[in-house]
């Protein structure tokens, strides 16, 4: 029922029979398989409590966290079972991104971008702290706005700029792949289609998963679209295809309005 | 329809009548609740000021003659209580080096174990051991630590006492404050793959760090007054001492000294004064960190 309608040659990542429960027997997603596809932006749409966001923080593995949940399936990142690595390392390659903007209160924008190195315990020259800085936030657009005021805290900056500077520090490990969390859910409608901007501009170098709540963001952005519901990958396809000729019933009701 | 437009206007008047004087009684009960403070800071002051002086914080007191003398010849009482706030700066920071870590480390424990069955008693212990009677944390220290290891009175027994009484507002303060932090801010951590120790310790509790503070100044201006567990451990001190193992004084113990002895009375309105002020200050100062990180 969970066949994937399209085929993805040399996926980045590929999701096989995941399988995600807060409470046993009773699944939040619900034997999901997909193949991700290299530098796009796949969107992940569906009504509240359809486990959208249960199976994106399931690729990297953040359930570890709380002993209740439980995660069954394999998930394979170019070639290599995540459930093997350690998480250090599987959370260097999948960077994410919340829905609030959660920059780290205390610290700088500078040391936000390179929070990952520094909190790893992770030694680098100033040169090479300089370059990564400038680089994560040239990347998100933010450099030219925050250049001078890289020492000042991060929490002074706007939303909208928050939301750029997470970006940035999750890019700042140069990922395999980003997971974003309805990213724009929290931000006006200027700074939201700033990121939209960058998340297009971005996949040139990156492979985008992210959920969103949005239909017209997803029709707007992603070259692919899931569907879930209940749990369960309805339909997957490329998002143009999806829009235009929903192959299920529930997908198009979801997509016309009729519920959700 | 008249006679009902007649009842609406008699209830306005009524409620009117009702909102003024609740209004009256409320400003009543708020002087009424601000004025002992008030007149308390104005006795202390009034009755005080005279006797503070430099030589009052950096002196030990007279002994009971030469205040006799001082006092009949109308002069102010000479010397001060050096040897008090010593050895209240000295039992504080020591109960300080004792309470902080335990404390902090515990309302951590508590903070990341809400449910289990260990945090929940110690949850209910620390509230408990809140109110316990210090008298009684005295008597604690006093078997604890006077009798078998200082062999005597002594500012390590005080400490303890006080430590104790500084425990449960350092836990629960503890656990509080990290409660306040978004979800969203150890998700970002752990995201970017940091181990759980390294982001309770460099992200969380520098987070927190302002309301720990808080937490913490708090727990100290309030063992900063107390006497009966001093009473019982560090029993006091005619001179400035800084060995733990030794009795101590502290401003608290000789308030109570000056109350017993006639011709010194004059003193306890100055100490009084000085350790009200000390409380004051970091109230005031804890005060100001908790609004500044709102």
């Amino acid at each position: 029922m969970n066949d994937n309608s399209v085929t993805i040659k040399d996926p980045v990542l590929s999701i096989r029979n995941l399988c995600v429960s807060y409470d046993k027997g009773k699944y939040a997603v619900d034997n999901v398989s997909a193949d991700i596809k290299r530098n796009a932006v796949t969107a992940i749409m569906g009504p509240s409590g359809c486990g959208k966001s249960t199976m994106l923080r399931a690729i990297n593995r953040m359930h570890e966290l709380y002993e209740n949940i439980e995660t069954k399936g394999n998930l394979i990142l170019n070639g290599k079972d995540i459930t093997d690595m350690p998480t250090i390392q599987l959370r260097r390659k999948v960077g994410m991104v919340f829905q609030r903007p959660n920059p780290f209160p205390t610290m700088s924008i500078y040391d936000n971008v390179i929070a990952g190195y520094k909190l790893n315990g992770i030694r680098l020259k100033k040169s090479e702290r300089d370059d990564i800085v400038e680089r994560s936030l040239s990347d998100v657009t933010l450099w030219e706005e925050v250049k001078d005021t890289l020492h000042k805290k991060g929490s002074f900056l706007s939303g909208g700029q928050q939301q750029r500077l997470c970006i940035a520090r999750a890019l700042a490990f140069d990922p395999e792949v980003i997971l974003l969390d309805e990213p724009t859910s929290a931000l006006d409608p200027v700074a939201t289609s700033k990121i939209e901007d960058l998340l297009v501009k971005l996949k040139e170098n990156y492979s985008i998963l992210m959920v969103t709540h949005n239909m017209s963001q997803a029709a707007r952005i992603s070259d692919y679209s899931m569907f879930m519901y209940l749990g369960e990958l309805v339909e997957y396809g490329k998002t143009k295809d999806m829009f235009t000729r929903p192959k299920d019933r529930r997908t198009e009701e979801y997509l016309t309005g009729k519920f959700g | 329809m008249s006679s009902s437009a007649n009842l609406m206007v008699d209830n306005l008047g009524r409620r009117t009548l009702k909102d003024k004087f609740y209004k009256v009684l409320v400003v009543v009960l708020s002087i009424v609740t601000i004025s002992p403070i008030v007149l308390i800071i104005y006795e202390l002051i009034v009755k005080g000021y005279r006797q503070i002086s430099f030589d009052f914080i950096l002196k030990t007191p007279p002994d009971t003659f030469e205040a006799m003398t001082a006092l009949s010849s109308g002069e102010l009482i000479p010397g001060g209580i050096a040897n008090g706030l010593t050895g209240t700066l000295l039992m504080v920071v020591l109960a300080s080096v004792i309470a902080i870590p335990v404390g902090v480390i515990t309302g951590i424990y508590l903070y990341e174990n809400p449910g289990k069955f260990l945090a929940n008693l110690t949850r209910n212990v620390s509230d408990v051991l809140q109110g316990v009677p210090s008298i009684v944390l005295g008597l604690i220290a006093y078997m604890w630590i006077v009798k078998p290891i200082t062999n005597g009175f002594s500012a390590l027994a005080g400490s303890v006492s006080l430590s104790i009484m500084m425990l449960p507002m350092i836990v629960r303060s503890t656990e509080e404050t990290l409660k306040m932090i978004p979800q969203t801010i150890k998700e970002a951590a752990l995201a970017l793959g940091v181990p759980y120790y390294k982001v309770i310790l460099r992200v969380l509790i520098p987070t927190s760090f302002s309301g720990l503070l808080t937490g913490i100044l708090l727990g100290i201006s309030r063992v900063l007054g107390e006497t009966a567990p001093l009473m019982l451990t560090a029993l006091g001190s005619t001179m400035i001492n800084l060995d733990i193992t030794k009795p101590t004084s502290a401003v608290p113990l000789l308030i109570w000294e000056f109350y017993n002895d006639p011709n010194m009375v004059d003193l306890i309105w100055s100490s009084s004064l000085l350790l009200m002020a000390m409380v004051l200050a970091l109230n005031l100062i804890s005060k100001r960190i908790a609004a500044r990180t709102k």
